[in-house]
């Protein structure tokens, strides 16, 4: 019983680090200029205000840069699922010649992070005119570097279904491409909800990219936005940057609260158990 | 039939002759047809531009004069001779030592925690999980906010009392307070897998080894340490490979400064090349930057020999 008590105790502490942060954007965003820096610091806004979230709009297009951020997140994440789940497929399951010089070609981009590479993909980009768009940071998530790890977990998860599933396929006169998307792909859903999880985040975190390939403020992405609300002297407005932060992190937050359960053990479950 | 009876019989009757496509030959086209958009990717997005990057390194590239010339090794000279190197190889060293030790030990003293199955463990699990989904950038700024030196922290810690630091502006303190930043943004992950490691440890083990009178200490060190090594390879390579990646949090906390204390190596190849437009120099610090990643990787590959215990 005492040490019931101590655990949660610790549990309780630990806390701290992980959520004090989250509550202190959320509150601090509601808070007025004059009160932000307020001593003692308090845990709730005096008086409330939404006007951070008003300046939020103002100062930015931060609606539009939203969506950029939403739709290059999702068109990344679909991109990288049909791209990872045939790569991962035909690894798994389909003996072909070459298949094994391949793979490795392949693997070897998990050696090579992007930050190695950026030098020439921005040179590659720009010589095809593509700077200042969103292609770079829709093409090189979805086919280079960062889709390999995809392609890794759904080899892995193919690799455990059994042979019989596809010979009965077979029986009823299916073809590799069949077998592919009518009997193996429907029971990859915890891979394919991991794969949609982390990739999804991904995009959606992604920072070094945005700041190379973007600089006309009507394709910023999000992480890119809120570091550009300054005053004058540049230096941070930090009511107005945590409202952003806020509408940044609350949605997903939302979504993960109520999806815990998926989003928890379907990462934990998939081939990242090693 | 009658007709067929007519001709002369061909040496071999293309009846009895396999189809063309066979399944093997099928499998093939549709296994390279499979894999040809990523194979496409890699080739275009990760082997071409690692060819380019040798070249451009060996080059110096000068953007506003449009000049692109060949200067052999002076970039690795410059490589040797940059004062500044050797700090930013300690910074990253230190960043990543540091965040690797400390996320791998807090993950797995959370998970052994959550691993007792009390009620309400859900809840701190989608607790500690939560900033894993928090806009990395976010996570960042309402840091850097906590730790400005009239920020929420050292407000907190004043009401104690104690006068702190200015986190991100001193020397002794910038460095530790992006490598937290960074742990517990994270640890959330590692926590996850350790969780599952954990519960794979059959419950037989355990009581064995009370009979034998091994004490809490001894079973953890003996038994689910053990059994849950390559979780512990898995998490540790991910989070090397991920520490050397960092940038966004530099880059919005400290700007790698106070002076270089806080200049990891991404973070100084980003300032060569895309603030100074030195991209030749900057070719040779990725180089550099791959090197360490592949000697590292080779590394922990050998250690998994050595250490990680499989089930025969």
């Amino acid at each position: 019983m005492r040490l019931k008590l101590l655990i949660y105790g610790v549990l309780l502490v630990c806390c701290v680090p992980f959520v004090f942060p989250i509550w202190w954007m959320a509150t601090t965003s509601l808070k007025p200029v004059a009160e932000i820096f307020a001593f003692p610091p308090s845990l709730l806004p005096g008086s409330p205000t939404l006007d951070a979230y008003r300046q939020v709009f103002e100062l930015q297009p931060f609606g539009r840069q939203y969506l950029n951020s939403l739709y290059i997140a999702l068109v990344v994440t679909v991109g990288t699922l049909a791209v990872s789940a045939l790569a991962g497929y035909a690894f798994a399951r389909v003996k072909f010649r070459g298949a094994g010089v391949v793979f490795v070609v392949v693997l070897s981009g998990l050696l090579v992070p992007n930050e190695v590479t950026i030098i020439p993909l921005y040179r590659m980009f720009d010589a095809f005119g593509l700077v200042d768009t969103h292609w770079p940071l829709i093409l090189i998530p979805m086919l280079g570097a960062p889709s390999v790890l995809a392609t890794f977990i759904m080899r892995q998860f193919f690799i455990t279904l059994p042979m019989e599933l596809e010979e009965a396929g077979r029986v009823d006169g299916l073809g590799r491409f069949g077998l592919f998307w009518r009997v193996c792909l429907p029971l990859a859903r915890p891979a394919i909800g991991a794969v949609s999880i982390f990739t999804f985040l991904h995009s959606w975190n992604l920072y070094l990219e945005p700041i190379v390939f973007l600089s006309s403020k009507q394709k910023f992405t999000v992480p890119q936005a809120l570091t550009q609300y300054v005053d004058a002297y540049g230096g941070p407005m930090w009511n107005t940057q945590l409202a952003a932060a806020t509408l940044s992190a609350l949605p997903v937050l939302i979504i993960f609260v109520l999806a815990q359960r998926q989003f928890v053990e379907g990462l934990a479950q998939t081939g990242l158990k090693g | 039939m009658t007709l067929l009876l007519d001709k002369p019989a061909p040496p071999q009757a293309p009846a009895e002759r396999a189809p063309y496509w066979t399944m093997r030959r099928r499998d093939t086209l549709a296994g390279w047809l499979m894999v040809l958009p990523q194979l496409a990717g890699i080739v275009a997005f990760v082997i071409v531009p690692l060819g380019l990057v040798v070249w451009y390194s060996v080059h110096e590239w000068n953007v506003l004069g449009g000049t692109f010339e060949f200067v052999g090794g002076d970039n690795y000279t410059a490589l040797a001779d940059d004062q500044r190197l050797g700090p930013v190889l300690r910074a990253t060293g230190l960043f990543s030592a540091g965040l690797v030790v400390l996320n791998l030990s807090l993950a797995l003293f959370l998970a052994v925690l959550l691993n007792q199955r009390l009620r309400g463990t859900v809840v701190f699990r989608t607790l500690f999980f939560s900033p894993v989904v928090v806009t990395l950038v976010a996570w960042t700024i309402v840091w850097g906010f906590l730790l400005q030196d009239n920020g929420g922290l050292n407000g907190f810690l004043n009401v104690l009392g104690i006068d702190g630091p200015n986190w991100l502006r001193s020397g002794g303190t910038a460095m530790a307070s992006v490598i937290v930043v960074q742990l517990f943004k994270n640890v959330g992950l590692n926590m996850v897998l350790f969780l599952a490691a954990l519960q794979g440890v059959p419950a037989e083990l355990y009581e064995a080894a009370r009979i034998d009178g091994a004490s809490a200490w001894a079973r953890f060190r003996r038994v689910t340490v053990p059994l849950i090594s390559p979780t512990i390879l898995l998490t540790m390579i991910l989070t090397i490979v991920g520490s050397l990646q960092v940038f966004a949090q530099i880059a919005v906390l400290t700007q790698g400064g106070p002076e270089t204390s806080t200049t990891v190596l991404v973070y100084y190849l980003y300032q060569q090349a895309f603030q100074f437009h030195h991209f030749g120099y900057g070719s040779a610090l990725s180089l550099l930057l791959f090197s360490i990643v592949l000697v590292l990787t080779a590394v922990q590959w050998r250690m998994r020999r050595r250490w990680v215990f499989h089930e025969a």
